[in-house]
């Protein structure tokens, strides 16, 4: 048994005051989870805190919260290893960021998460004729689909997406990995109408700014993020989508940018989005134009620290032959017949899997300062 | 007032099947869930669902498995019923967007289970529950114009007009706490099972007894309720599940000498018994003194065995559990566990289309007994329960309300409620905390009506259980406001709970001999010529839970001894 502080951010919009944050010290084996230690308190001391919760397990997905700052599951957190990342060894718990908060830790779903949900046509649409047993697919799209099908709906990705913060109206990371949930279902008949609408909405998945910040929050390795990659990816190059928004063109731009440059070049990005790798097309009117409407995610990447003024605006160098070694993942990569896509939920972290596929990228490409791998 | 042609109350996999099933027979429907309904506690079944849809298999052994499974408790036309219809609706699930494993051939995949004789089980890697339950969620959103959803609304009471049918709910919205009182031509209860009375548990927080308990207290009679399943394989720590799917896939249980003991206990079905036989096994030799860990309270589970690969693919969200839970790493080494609480086969008795005797009110799934599962219910048949009843209660009750009239639910039951509420908020502080008496209930629960049992520890479950029922009347709630109280929902849910667990205890009193889950060290043999019934318990209009009994339906199977 230890003792641990939690320090809860309370609401009661009945009582007509600011949100307030209230202590209370509770007692519990170091690796029980931080909703154990809030239902301790719940039970013991003040029945009235507002906190869902369901399953226990990490199944249910009803306790999302901030636990120190970072969104997650309460009851995925251990007690020890949340007072370890804090800097006083005080749990701070809060409701979620990017919805509305109904009272205590209860936060409006409905209003956010739910509603984007719905936005993308969340449900097979059968291709026909449906057949009277099962539909035969290949084993390993079922599997694949699965990692988003993993999702249980808790929000913790929407909580601190930094699209989301700018952009009210951006799908995003939930839904568009729920999106890829059908997208990657060789049973949909809609891949294509699906991934237009998505490509063609302002707000789709063109409108992601690759902060990786889903993938760190989610408890259940959907890694959203990279499913909104696999969606551009699809779109741009299998159903060769142009977006109104320009987005799979600013994607490449991404791509060839490091492949000449070894790191990205924030600077070029957007005339490069534009123009392709063509000099004249960095003119293009329109590119002005998206860069001022792009101005508060840029001012928010730069407020953070994600980009400094200086290092956006000069290209930066890296070492010849570790450029080298990027331009030959490059060649590797796009002399492949087939492309692969990661699937985290099959792979996960197990090193010993020796289908995995990083390993075999790592392998093929040789390590920086091999003499060989400088020619090219 | 808000009117339906059907009101489902409980939008788990048997409530959303449901409310499919109504509203595709043309129905007006609604569903109502105390949380969201992706919360429901469906979502945590992990292992699978059964049905004979290999061309090799055949429904009629799938039901002599259940039969057997049962210990000849189960009615045998219901039991008919579900195999048959099961392969149908595994491929409805299929074709409405579940991602069920395939095998190289791109079919459904199956998998062993407990007291199956052939592979029967379909899944998706151990979420089979949540893989449905979403599927399901999806077509919720698909036919939003068409089903209304009432989400995070908590039911306080069933309406029973005076001739004795079932017209409508009293509901509170949990945001507001606003009473509402909505009319309903039928009304279908699908709000889960209770095993909140237990501690612990593989059952969440939400599974309080709700529906069982209202169903009771309106009349219905309850089936089967000493029928307490105990998992062999739940966490010793926590009381979390470790799906059977890990002995699907080849896992070993061993004591603390490192024996396969199941030898003597089952030597043809070894671990893959079914649950009651495996459960008691473990029991005996943790009594017998070969249990494992710091109290030897415990039995290893070795999933080691398992080919990595597999286990990471098919078993991965044991292999979280193990890791964020109990911190083992099921992949390199052995994990303790014990049996443990996990299903109520009994409950709100109802005939092979859902309906209960009370006209306009009908149950599925956990909530209901009809009973498929007679004294121990088979892994991976519950999912198939909720979906093949749930969708059968839902056609019935829709094609009921063709041509009757709206029936108007009078309000004098919202008016006893909001009474009821605004009593359990003036309670001075002197009472006992809720959550004190619940923990109570819990850990005596588990001491006396587990995996063995007997007259005197049951007989002193009772009494502890109706001192409780006292001590709850002045339980204190600290919350007084109205949105979002889970405080005063936690005092109803008590009320529910201690309703539950007396007719648990005054069943497993009744039962004088050894049947399934209920096995009683007094009389520890079958006693078919006594006891090859069910005992029903109602209310009556009395204080103490009236007991009476109900034939087992027979079709093909005679009772026979039980080996596996
Ligand atoms: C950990 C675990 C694993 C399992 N694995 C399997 C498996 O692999 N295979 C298998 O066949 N079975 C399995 N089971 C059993 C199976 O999951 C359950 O029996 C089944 O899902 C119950 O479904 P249901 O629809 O009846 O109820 P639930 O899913 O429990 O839904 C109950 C619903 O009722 C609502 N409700 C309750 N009370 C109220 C109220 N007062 N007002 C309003 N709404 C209310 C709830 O909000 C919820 O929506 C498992 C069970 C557990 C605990
Ligand atoms: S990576 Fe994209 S979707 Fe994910 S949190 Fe960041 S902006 Fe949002
Ligand atoms: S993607 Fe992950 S974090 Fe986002 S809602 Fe789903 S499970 Fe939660
Ligand atoms: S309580 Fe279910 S996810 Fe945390």
């Amino acid at each position: 048994m230890a003792e641990f502080t939690l320090k809860i951010r309370r609401y009661d919009p009945q009582s007509g005051e600011a949100p307030y944050w209230d202590e209370h010290t509770i007692e519990l084996e170091p690796h029980r989870s931080v909703l154990e230690g809030l239902l301790q308190a719940k039970a013991k001391t003040d029945g009235s805190i507002g906190v869902r919760c369901s399953c226990r397990a990490a199944i249910c997905g009803s306790c999302g919260v901030r636990i120190n700052g970072q969104p997650g599951l309460a009851c995925h957190t251990h007690l020890d290893a949340a007072a370890a990342r804090s800097e006083d060894g005080v749990i701070t718990v809060e409701p979620m960021g990017n919805m509305p908060v109904i009272r205590d830790l209860i936060v409006d779903m409905d209003a956010v998460h739910w509603k984007k949900i719905q936005r993308v046509t969340p449900w097979l649409i059968n291709k026909t004729p449906i057949p009277e047993r099962e539909y035969i697919v290949p084993r390993e799209s079922m599997v694949d689909v699965t990692q988003t099908a993993a999702c249980i709906q808790c929000g913790a990705c929407v909580s601190d997406c930094l699209t989301m913060e700018v952009d009210p109206l951006f799908v995003g990371p939930a839904a568009l990995a729920k999106a890829y949930r059908f997208v990657g279902d060789p049973r949909d008949a809609e891949h294509e109408s699906r991934l237009k609408d998505l490509s063609e909405d302002p707000h789709g998945i063109y409108d992601c700014t690759h902060c990786f910040k889903c993938i760190e929050a989610c408890p259940k390795g959907v890694a959203p993020m990279n499913q909104i990659m696999r969606l551009r990816r699809i779109a741009g190059s299998d159903h060769h989508i142009v977006d109104r928004n320009n987005g799979h063109r600013h994607e490449a731009a991404f791509g060839t940018l490091v492949k000449d440059h070894g790191l990205l070049w924030e600077a070029e990005l957007l005339p490069r989005s534009y123009g392709g790798d063509s000099w004249f097309g960095k003119f293009a009117p329109a590119a002005g134009l998206e860069l001022v409407a792009s101005l508060p995610a840029i001012t928010k990447a730069l407020l953070r620290g994600k980009v400094t003024p200086m290092g956006a605006l000069k290209p930066h160098k890296i070492p010849k032959e570790d450029l080298a070694a990027v331009q030959r993942i490059y060649d590797v990569i796009e002399s492949r017949d087939e492309r692969i896509e990661l699937n985290l939920y099959i792979t996960g972290t197990d090193a010993e899997n020796a289908e995995n596929p990083v390993e075999t990228v790592a392998a093929a490409a040789p390590s920086a300062g091999d003499e060989e791998g400088l020619t090219r | 007032m808000p009117a339906y042609d059907v009101l489902i109350i409980g939008a788990g996999l048997a409530g959303q099947r449901a409310a499919l099933a109504a509203a595709q027979k043309g129905a007006s429907v609604a569903i109502m869930s105390k949380v969201h309904p992706v919360r429901s506690h469906s979502v945590a079944a992990a292992g699978g669902i059964n049905a004979a849809v290999n061309p090799a298999d055949d429904w009629r052994s799938h039901a002599y498995d259940t039969v057997k499974g049962s210990d000849f408790l189960g009615d045998q036309d219901a039991i008919e019923i579900m195999c048959r219809e099961a392969p149908l609706e595994v491929m409805h699930l299929e074709h409405i967007g579940v991602t069920f494993h395939r095998n190289e051939k791109g079919e459904i995949d199956l998998r062993a289970f407990g007291g199956a004789s052939m592979k029967r089980t379909a899944y998706v890697a151990d979420i089979t529950g949540q893989a449905l339950l979403h599927v399901l969620y999806e077509q919720m959103m698909k036919f939003h114009e068409v089903i209304d959803r009432y989400e995070e609304w908590f039911v306080t009471s069933l309406v029973i007009d005076d001739n004795g049918h079932c017209v409508g709910v009293v509901s509170r919205d949990i945001r507001d706490g606003k009473l509402q009182t909505f009319s309903a031509k039928s009304v279908i209860l699908a709000s889960g099972g209770a095993g909140q009375c237990f501690k612990p548990t593989t059952n969440a927080l939400i599974c309080t007894g709700d529906g069982i308990a209202q169903a009771y207290k309106a009349g219905a009679p309850l089936m089967d309720m000493e029928m307490i399943q105990y998992h062999p394989t739940t966490l010793a720590e926590n009381g979390f599940l470790i799906t059977e799917g890990a002995r699907g896939e080849g896992a070993h249980l061993l004591n603390s000498k490192g024996e396969r003991f199941m030898e003597k206990y089952a030597p043809n079905k070894m671990e893959l018994a079914s649950r009651d036989v495996v459960s008691r096994a473990e029991q005996t030799e943790i009594l017998e003194g070969r249990g494992v860990g710091p109290e030897g309270s415990g039995i290893w589970l070795d999933i080691t065995v398992v080919p990595k690969r597999r286990t990471l693919e098919a078993l991965r969200e044991i292999v979280n559990i193990g890791k964020d839970f109990a911190g083992v790493d099921i992949t390199r080494e052995p994990i303790m566990i014990q049996p443990g609480m996990h299903y109520i086969m009994g409950g709100v008795k109802t005939d092979v289309n859902g309906a209960t005797p009370i006209p306009g009110l009908y149950a599925a799934g956990e909530v209901a007994c009809v009973s498929v599962h007679g004294g121990n219910r088979l892994g991976a048949n519950s999912l198939l329960d909720t979906l093949i009843f749930g969708r059968r209660s839902g056609e019935h009750a829709a094609e009921r309300a063709v041509g009757m009239p709206m029936p108007t639910a009078s309000l004098d039951a919202q008016r006893r409620d909001e009474e009821q509420t605004a009593e359990i908020l003036s309670r001075p502080k002197t009472g006992r905390r809720v959550s004190e008496i619940k923990e109570e209930l819990g850990t005596t629960m588990n001491r006396y009506v587990a995996v063995f049992r007997e007259e005197a520890g049951l007989q002193t479950a009772h009494e502890i259980v109706r001192r409780l029922k006292e001590e709850a009347k002045t339980a204190y709630v600290d919350d007084k406001g109205t949105v979002f109280n889970q405080d005063v929902l936690g005092a109803i849910e008590l009320d529910y709970m201690l309703t539950c667990a007396e007719a648990i205890v005054v069943a497993a009193i009744e039962r004088k001999e050894s049947r399934g889950a209920q096995f009683r060290t007094d009389y520890p043999e079958r006693n078919d010529a006594e006891w090859l019934k069910h005992i029903d318990v109602s209310r009556n209009g009395a204080e103490t839970p009236h007991l009476s009994y109900s034939p087992v339906t027979i079709t093909q199977w005679q009772p026979e001894e039980r080996k596996y």
